[in-house]
């Protein structure tokens, strides 16, 4: 496990090192805010929650987590350390491992850094802090799904507008399976992918997160997800990281 | 003397086109083998499935009887790689760079920042240790890679083109340094300068279409022609060119 760390430290520092982290965070910060108080309705509907705000993250994390996750690995060939890091004596599962707990752990950062808002809704009313402690978690999850994609996407290319380009495409698409639009289209069109559309979509399993509903089903799913782009990002490096 | 490096009949074919053909060569303890050949010859594609970073298409090679293949982890464990072009990290700072490497080799405290300052006493870094990598001219961003190959102290050591890019001074230090290393490890290193290998090494290998043409001391290769520049032209330019 030490390499990972060490691999992830490295990583999460670099982030810092440039100005990616500050432009990240502040487009977040700024995003999610004036989203949450404009479109959100945050005062004038009334509740002590923080739901518009949870409704708007995945999308603001659908734009921004692939611009994290682009230089993830096309980066490591431009300049090909990837050589240099895969020469090193750590597993590649190691390597892939690392990166992505890095980005993981950045957006964990950026998502903290919004607690401006938990304290204005405590201020404002009684919200009910667990709910909110498990949209939280929800966003994060959805995080890290989008991160492991855009990760092994970033392993496909040396390009990061195309790492960035197909990262949003696979993204949205897991993102939009679940809307109404889809489903209905589909139900309409196609019913017998009403089910499929909705299973792997990623929105209607942060649905119940929003709504303070953590259920196995739920992280069994996003530990899935996850887990298979990890192992298609480790599959993807170990074929394509010579070329 | 048992060899710490071996080549055990290793190719490499990228589609139609075979870069390492059939290769298979030993570097025991002591020994500095020169690795030569005009570019595209396959020396860098045999040093990296060396490395364990190209998988090969069929063979082997063994680093300390540790096989590359099969048991990548521990065999890198015993290397120092330089790879073609010293690639680093370049917002990082030399002192971070070479600490970060001699964590992944799984050392810690004192220890890593000992090691770390023995490579870069070494290699000549201690004035730019707490520049980022990225503001170096380009000599020092070569020992800067050759540091972090020194760091663990490897028994094997492969160095693709280590003094590239370095001033004369410079190539004088990193060869003085090499064979003053030489009696303790297997070096392999790669280079276009044919009058390096007269320098340092002990041995010298002529690859070129991915196939070793000559496998001899430099002297004796010298001897061959009326200059090593001469017998090397011969060994590897196709024969209608000559």
């Amino acid at each position: 496990m030490g390499a990972t760390f060490t691999v992830a430290r490295r990583e999460l520092a670099g982030y810092f090192a440039t100005p990616v982290a500050y432009v990240f965070i502040v487009i977040f910060l700024v995003m999610s805010g004036a989203l949450t108080f404009t479109l959100g309705n945050f005062f004038t509907r009334g509740t002590a929650d923080l739901s518009p705000f949870f409704n708007f993250v995945p999308w603001l994390f659908l734009f921004l987590v692939p611009a994290l996750t682009m230089r993830l690995w096309a980066e490591e060939r431009r300049l090909g350390t990837i050589e240099l890091l895969l020469t090193l004596p750590l597993a590649q599962w190691q390597a892939v491992l690392g990166k992505f707990l890095a980005a993981w752990a950045f957006c964990a950062i950026a998502l903290v850094l919004t607690f401006p808002l938990v304290i204005t809704v405590n201020y404002l009313g009684n919200p009910d802090n667990g709910v909110i402690a498990a949209g939280y978690a929800g966003c994060l999850l959805v995080a890290g799904a989008f991160l492991a994609v855009g990760a092994a996407i970033s392993a496909l290319t040396k390009n990061q507008v195309i790492a960035f380009v197909l990262t949003v495409a696979v993204c949205f698409l897991f993102t939009a399976a679940g809307s109404p639009v889809v489903t209905e289209f589909l139900s309409v069109r196609l019913p017998v992918l009403v089910e499929i559309a909705r299973g792997i979509s990623i929105t209607e399993r942060l649905g119940g997160f929003s709504r303070g509903v953590v259920t196995l089903r739920d992280l069994v799913f996003f530990a899935s997800f996850i887990g298979f782009w990890l192992f298609a990002n480790a599959v993807v490096v170990d074929h394509r990281k010579a070329d | 003397m048992s060899a710490l490096i071996e080549i055990d009949r290793l190719s490499k074919r990228f589609g139609a086109f075979t870069a390492v053909d059939d290769v298979s060569f030993r570097v025991a303890k002591g020994e500095v083998l020169g690795f030569l050949g005009p570019n595209g010859a396959g020396k860098s594609t045999t040093m990296k499935m060396l490395a364990g970073f190209v998988t090969p298409s069929s063979g082997t090679a063994r680093i300390c009887g540790e096989d590359v293949v099969d048991r990548p982890v521990t065999a890198k464990r015993h290397l120092g790689y330089l790879p073609e072009g010293a690639p680093t990290y370049p917002e990082m700072t030399v002192a971070a760079f070479l600490g970060f490497a001699a964590r992944v080799r799984g050392f810690r405290g004192s220890e890593a920042r000992d090691r770390v300052a023995h490579a870069m006493h070494l290699t000549t870094l201690e004035g730019v240790r707490l520049q980022p990598i990225e503001t170096l001219s380009k000599g020092f961003k070569r020992r800067v890679g050759l540091a972090q190959s020194l760091l663990h102290d490897p028994p094997v050591l492969v160095l693709d083109e280590p003094t590239d890019g370095l001033d004369p001074n410079q190539k004088h230090e990193v060869r003085k340094l090499i064979a003053q290393m030489a009696p303790e490890k297997a070096i392999i290193i790669s280079t276009h300068i044919l009058e390096e290998v007269s320098a340092i090494c002990t041995r010298a290998i002529v690859i070129a279409h991915g196939k070793i043409l000559a496998d001899a001391t430099p002297a004796e290769l010298a001897y061959r022609g009326p200059s090593l520049e001469a017998v090397f032209r011969d060994l590897t330019m196709p024969r209608e060119h000559v």
